[in-house]
């Protein structure tokens, strides 16, 4: 297939599963920000959700001052930012239209729905209608009811050829680096600490983060246990099962890379560095992962993705 | 009303309006479903707008049909050999036939493409006649396009739609199939490889990208060819050999079906700033390394001033009368034809010899007195860059409004392919209708519509 078509496919598949993203961060903070303060709420949620998108340096130059509907607005409308869910479905649906024929007509139809429908959530929002927590809470919903039609579209429909591979890929790619991004503004909440269990402070921290990555209910079916930070770490970073978790994206990502390698008859640097990212990934427990330090793990795990990404362009998508 | 027509006039007369009008609906939403040119209502945005469709066929009888096919095939085959001879020896120059000046001063023609044979003598791969009727007996041609004629795509659609909306009408009319354009397309790009490329050429179609206005059609038919979409940026040239960029490598590229202008195709040798085209196509060409459907410099044969020659031109080639009149036109740059011309602007359709789209044009009838003087002076100015025509008759087509049906006039372009080994139509083609009571400029930009268009089995024959 054309390079720029596989390009245009991992792109269009990043930006709707960032979309996505993003709205789950949205939905977290507001949670948390409801909080009284006695049980860790404060303005820090917007801050953290402005870094969990990656917008933080972008909003301090735009905005300077912290402040729960400005960060709102910056991280749902704002065209400015890069990251915010109107650019995130714009961009994906010019990646796909610029590829229409490598598009199923389901995918074609939810992102093109999608955008329709955002455009007039943006043009009531321009008309200063007032977004409360309601018009809000419809409007992330419909944000991930679109990504989740994207995806159900592309898997239910797609011709399984390296279209599909490399589309898969993007969606595994970006939220390698979703879920790396939140663990990473979230880690010093995850630390095990000697405070005690279920008094602690952060508790609503962790399950709002359990809730960004839609795992509350998994949390317990796994652990059959109380909300504990180092099992919420365990979850998102080493556990196979959890879809979103580290190595549950880099098996997948693996297994995308490798079905592109087996089609084309050829391996390359992206595959190989993918093999060993998951193979340290499969090799690691949360106990040394927290003696070499929480933090020092994530930031080389975002590198790490950041150099597939590169790999996978170089050796595939460069036009 | 034409007896091919009575059985649609008996279903228009038998169906209720509310059904008329639910159908229409239906339509429209097919339409913004399938995503031609990605209908965007409420958006201002006017690269993305649906074209208006009628849902009532314009109806043609097959032995119309014989005779038009046979008229667009001699026309056709009588262009390729101009283009040939034009770009090669110039016999009908010499002959003193057509004046040199209407063709070396014209922009479309490109003396790069001068003492070198495209491959198969093919230049018009596929060319858009528009065919107007204004009696009984009577096709004419209004224009030849021979550039990189586009609508296709909508007569495809079209018929998927009606087949939907109106099934039983389809039964009881025996309706020529145009499904099988794309496999026509497909054996003729094919035919027309360069003859080194081997048993299965690669063919790409070339786009000038998702802003142009006829996108959709330009993925619509590389998706039913099975063919890449390529941008210009997707292609290089090495060697004077063409590739495309896979995510496997380059990729060797054998037939180009371009639907990009020849001004934007190699910066290197047309417009410098055209981002684009393929820097060293044109070398790629002229060595033989790939084949450009169509060739380029095929729009000298669009020229309106070329056109009062097109009877001439079929005779001189083939030797045959003309089976297809040629509208009676003046050329402006004879002195009497000026002169009978400015006398009789408010009867006349006047236009550039140059324009498309229905642009730059003066509808004497419907023109105010102040617009015509206006015309008159930039005639005067410029005569041989105009050509004038009677304002014909136009025939008219039945047509749904809100308020009911009405006639309105209607024009037809079929589809004509050339390959190595013949040429071939579909029946049928796209008609556009004037949707304004009155009007004769049935252009989408200028607010026609397009209808379905059935070839039929006459009734004397004994269709089932």
């Amino acid at each position: 297939m054309l390079a720029r078509t596989a390009d245009n496919l991992f792109w269009l598949a990043r930006y709707m599963e960032r979309a996505d993203f993003v709205a789950r961060i949205v939905d977290a903070a507001l949670r948390l920000s409801a909080l009284p303060k006695a049980y860790g709420g404060d303005n820090g949620e917007w801050e953290s959700a402005l870094s969990s998108a990656g917008a933080f340096e972008r909003y301090n130059e735009v905005h300077g001052i912290i402040d729960a509907r400005r960060v709102i607005d910056f991280l749902v409308f704002d065209e400015r930012n890069s990251s915010s869910i109107i650019n995130c479905i714009e961009q994906g649906r010019t990646n796909g239209r610029a590829v229409r024929t490598a598009l199923t007509v389901e995918m074609w139809r939810s992102v093109n729905d999608g955008w329709l429908n955002l455009r007039y959530y943006q043009a009531m929002r321009q008309e200063g209608v007032d977004y409360d927590r309601e018009r809000l809470a419809e409007l992330i919903e419909f944000v991930k009811k679109t990504s989740l039609d994207f995806d159900g579209s592309a898997y239910r429909t797609m011709l399984r050829n390296d279209a599909y591979f490399f589309q898969r890929l993007g969606l595994y790619v970006e939220r390698a680096d979703n879920t790396a991004r939140l663990l990473d503004v979230k880690y010093n909440i995850l630390l095990p600490d000697t405070e005690v269990v279920g008094g602690s402070l952060d508790y609503f921290q962790w399950t709002a983060l359990l809730r960004a990555v839609s795992a509350h209910t998994a949390y317990y079916w796994v652990y059959r246990d109380g909300v504990k930070p180092w099992l919420v770490a365990d979850l998102l970073i080493l556990r196979e099962e959890m879809p979103r978790s580290l190595i549950g994206c880099y098996e997948n990502i693996v297994r995308f890379l490798d079905a592109i390698g087996r089609a084309y008859g050829r391996q390359g640097a992206a595959q190989r560095h993918a093999r060993n990212v998951y193979s340290r990934l499969s090799h690691a427990n949360m106990k040394d992962i927290f003696n070499a330090g929480l933090h020092e793990f994530i930031t080389g795990f975002v590198e790490d993705n950041n150099l597939l990404g590169t790999e996978i362009t170089h050796q595939y998508l460069t036009y | 009303m034409r007896s091919v027509y009575q059985r649609v006039q008996s279903w228009l007369e038998t169906s209720p309006p509310a059904l008329l009008a639910s159908r229409r609906e239906q339509a429209e939403l097919m339409f913004r479903r399938i995503g031609i040119t990605f209908a965007v209502y409420g958006d201002k945005d006017s690269t993305e707008r649906l074209i208006p469709f009628d849902i009532i066929p314009r109806l043609l009888a097959r032995s119309e049909w014989l005779r038009l096919e046979a008229g667009l095939v001699q026309r056709v085959r009588a262009l390729n050999m101009f283009l040939a001879d034009l770009y090669g020896r110039g016999e009908i120059l010499k002959a003193g036939l057509i004046p040199h000046d209407i063709i070396y001063r014209n922009q479309h023609f490109r003396p790069e493409m001068a003492h070198w044979r495209v491959p198969h003598d093919v230049y018009v791969h596929i060319a858009g006649i528009d065919i107007v009727r204004v009696d009984e007996n009577d096709f004419y041609v209004l224009e030849d396009n021979a550039r990189t004629p586009s609508g296709v795509s909508y007569m495809l659609e079209n018929r998927e739609v009606m087949m939907r909306l109106w099934p039983d009408l389809f039964s009881r009319h025996s309706v020529a199939p145009v499904e099988n354009y794309p496999d026509e397309l497909l054996a003729c790009l094919r035919s027309v490889a360069p003859p080194m490329a081997g048993g299965e050429p690669t063919i790409v179609v070339l786009t000038p990208g998702q802003y142009n206005s006829a996108y959709y059609e330009h993925s619509f038919l590389a998706d039913k060819l099975g063919v890449e979409l390529v941008e210009g940026r997707d292609l290089f040239v090495d060697d004077n050999k063409v590739f495309m960029r896979t995510t496997r490598g380059p990729k060797r590229v054998d037939v180009i079906y371009r639907r990009l202008d020849d001004d934007f195709l190699d910066p290197a040798v047309f417009r410098a700033d055209s981002a684009l085209g393929v820097a060293g196509l044109m070398s790629a060409y002229t060595s033989g390394h790939v084949t450009l459907a169509n060739a380029v410099g095929t729009g000298i044969a669009d020229d309106k001033a070329v056109y009062t020659y097109m009877p001439e031109i079929i005779r001189f080639y083939l030797g045959e009368e003309p089976l297809l009149k040629n509208v009676p036109t003046w050329r402006c740059r004879e002195p009497e034809a000026l002169a009978y011309v400015l006398d009789h602007l408010s009867e006349l359709v006047v236009k550039e010899v140059n324009g498309s789209g229905g642009y730059g044009m003066l509808v004497g009838p419907h023109a105010s007195k102040a617009e015509i003087a206006e015309f008159a002076l930039k005639l005067k100015n410029n005569a041989s860059n105009f050509i004038a025509q009677p304002t014909l008759s136009l025939s008219t087509c039945p047509t749904w409004f809100e308020k009911g049906i009405a006639p309105r006039h209607v024009d037809l372009r079929p589809f004509v392919l050339t390959g190595a080994d013949g040429v071939r139509v579909v029946p049928g083609g796209l008609t556009r209708v004037a949707l304004k009571e009155g009007s004769l400029v049935v252009n989408s930009s200028q607010g026609g519509g397009t209808k379905d268009t059935w070839v039929v089995d006459d009734i004397s024959g004994g269709a089932m």
